[in-house]
């Protein structure tokens, strides 16, 4: 087990440096950086200025060399200023971080709570009415883009409380925050509820035909007691690791909706970043996403093993 | 004696026509709502040929007097900030959605099969590498990586194709390695080998073709996926650029205000998408069913 964790451990080291390299390389092949926008935004270029500019963030340096900073100013905490606020790229993402985990974590404690109940009913009920509606309701959930359902949401309530709860300021009492952070959780949640409930239903189906089943209800166990104490406990462990893919992977469906409710967290900052092609900012997201994913990605692996006394990881 | 005249029912059995039509209504009956996801995705193509018939209205033409215009039997979708026709935008929309679904979707899993066959069939140092290679491209998710390509690569329809693309390469190349691995150890490459083919030759010919269920299956789900992630590009403003009609970019142009203001902006265009991808799901899965019955459920 040890030398397991160790190598997996390893790998991860592994898979942040790949993206670590793949991110910068991609930020920096084409043709246009900062500099390019400010002075085109301004109407004229001054070579001169431009190169005063670009000496003054390093853009002149070699590309290898630009890396070793980077990385180098990572290991000390520092990651570096970001070109359009000037202020430490660290002061600006920290804060935000609280925002986008408080909207990932209702959004999974949303797709959860819905997809778990809703998957074991379409199961325990398969080819009936309320499997059909369970089913198509997925599939439509799979479909909907996230920020055109968030969108709807704000036209609903623009329709019938002639208000739209987007985020204009911080919220300053609890049911405030409740609701400002729950309908883009929900917007975002629904797709998740409708990959959970797919996969909930297609491992109840795989249990529930196993012999220890009939073996349960042969020895009189009531459907209750067969469903959710002798088949949901075992047809839950790829559940399990399809909710921590999506929690590692909510940020795709946040950046949408963070952008349509207007929530100034991680995902949203992404975006902006991005089109300032302030590169200190990118990269610093990116790998925190990254971390974040590879790291949830890591504990589901021990999860599973906590969970399955079958599985063993063998040095 | 009587003798056994085969000739006619043989005929019968081979015509194509009559056996194509029988397969299909076969399959429309065990698989309805597949039929109904082809049938959806048939329209949007027929859209996308005959966007000119359908449509009365220029996509792009502007008309400052018919802006915000609200729908009515001229415009049934009415008009944009710009004056321009809804109706013909979504419908000459649907061009860009399925160029964009369909290019990127073939050019990732080409990408994909022939880094899958390669793992796979050579294993070793080539084998590790490429996994590595995926391992790092999966680390992200899909939009945030799209996300960054579209940045580097700068706004146009074929830097977007690409985008999508690279993204979607791991999922196919991670299928294909799987098949190959285990047709690998098959009695009938072994024959091939055997009879002197070359290892080349074998992974063409008899490794390829038997993993295309698997990857044609994959490829219906990934189109709906690659559908998705174009609108939503397009919604951020990193994805197709103006005056290009993407149903995407049709709803990021302050769809928040038109909420109160111009709902018809804000309903057709996320109707469009959601129903392309709705169709595209719904014939990913009845392929699966047909094609790879050990997922079935």
């Amino acid at each position: 087990m040890a030398s397991y964790l160790i190598r997996r451990f390893l790998l991860m080291l592994l898979t942040l440096f790949g993206i670590s390299v793949l991110i910068f390389v991609l930020l920096r092949v084409v043709p246009g950086n900062i500099a390019d926008i400010i002075f085109s935004a301004a109407g004229m270029i001054d070579p001169a200025e431009k190169a005063a500019l670009e000496h003054d963030l390093g853009l002149d340096l070699p590309i290898v060399t630009q890396y070793l900073h980077w990385i180098g100013g990572m290991a000390h905490g520092d990651l570096g200023y970001s070109y359009m606020t000037e202020k430490p790229a660290l002061a600006e993402i920290l804060p935000r971080i609280p925002i986008t985990a408080k909207l990932a974590g209702l959004a999974l404690a949303f797709s959860t709570l819905i997809g778990v109940p809703l998957g074991v009913l379409s199961a325990v009920r398969q080819n009936s009415a309320v499997d059909y509606v369970v089913r198509v309701v997925s599939l439509s959930g799979l479909s909907l883009p996230s920020f055109w359902l968030g969108l709807l949401i704000l036209m609903a309530f623009a329709a019938w409380f002639g208000m739209i709860p987007i985020y204009t300021a911080p919220p300053k009492t609890f049911l405030d925050a409740l609701l400002l952070y729950s309908i883009p959780a929900a917007a975002v949640g629904f797709r998740s509820s409708a990959l959970v409930m797919r996969l909930t239903r297609s491992s109840m189906l795989e249990v529930l035909r196993q012999d220890y089943i009939r073996t349960a209800r042969a020895k009189g166990a009531s459907e209750h007691t067969v469903n959710y104490h002798h088949a949901l406990r075992n047809a839950i462990l790829p559940v399990v690791t399809v909710i921590g893919i999506e929690a590692a992977f909510l940020m795709g469906g946040l950046i949408v909706t963070e952008t349509v409710f207007n929530i100034p967290g991680v995902a949203r900052f992404l975006v902006e970043a991005l089109k300032w092609r302030d590169y200190p900012i990118v990269q610093s997201l990116v790998m925190f996403i990254a971390v974040v994913a590879v790291t949830i990605n890591f504990l589901i692996d021990l999860l599973y093993a906590a969970l399955d006394p079958r599985i063993k990881y063998a040095d | 004696m009587t003798t056994v005249d085969d000739t006619r029912t043989i005929a019968e059995a081979t015509a194509p026509a009559d056996s194509l039509w029988r397969h299909l209504r076969y399959h429309i009956a065990r698989h309805p709502l597949g039929a109904i996801g082809a049938a959806i995705m048939a329209v949007f193509v027929f859209a996308a040929l005959f966007a000119g018939l359908l449509t009365r209205f220029d996509p792009v033409s502007t008309n400052a007097a018919l802006s915000l215009a609200r729908p009515d039997a001229l415009h049934p979708f009415g008009c944009d900030f710009m004056g321009r026709d809804v109706y013909s935008r979504i419908v000459y929309g649907a061009r860009i959605s399925l160029a964009v679904g369909l290019g990127s979707t073939a050019l990732g899993c080409s990408c994909g099969v022939v880094l899958g066959l390669a793992s796979g069939y050579l294993g070793g140092w080539v084998d590790l590498l490429v996994q590595r290679l995926v391992d790092i491209m999966q680390a992200l998710p899909l939009l945030v990586l799209a996300l960054v390509m579209a940045a580097a690569l700068g706004p146009a329809l074929g830097n977007t194709i690409v985008a999508i693309s690279i993204p979607l390469i791991p999922y196919s190349s991670r299928v294909i390695r799987s098949n190959t691995l285990a047709l690998r150890e098959m009695p009938y490459i072994e024959a091939a080998r055997a009879v002197g083919m070359s290892e080349h030759r074998i992974a063409i010919r008899h490794v390829l073709p038997n993993t295309l269920a698997p990857l044609i299956v994959l490829a219906t789900a990934q189109l709906g996926s690659a559908i998705l992630v174009e609108s939503s590009l397009s919604f951020l403003g990193l994805g197709i650029p103006e005056p290009h009609p993407s149903w995407g970019r049709m709803l990021s142009e302050s769809a928040a205000e038109y909420v109160r203001t111009a709902p018809w902006l804000v309903i057709f265009p996320g109707a469009a998408i959601s129903l392309a991808v709705f169709g595209a799901n719904l014939l990913g899965d009845a392929l699966r069913d047909i094609l790879d019955p050990r997922l079935r459920h």
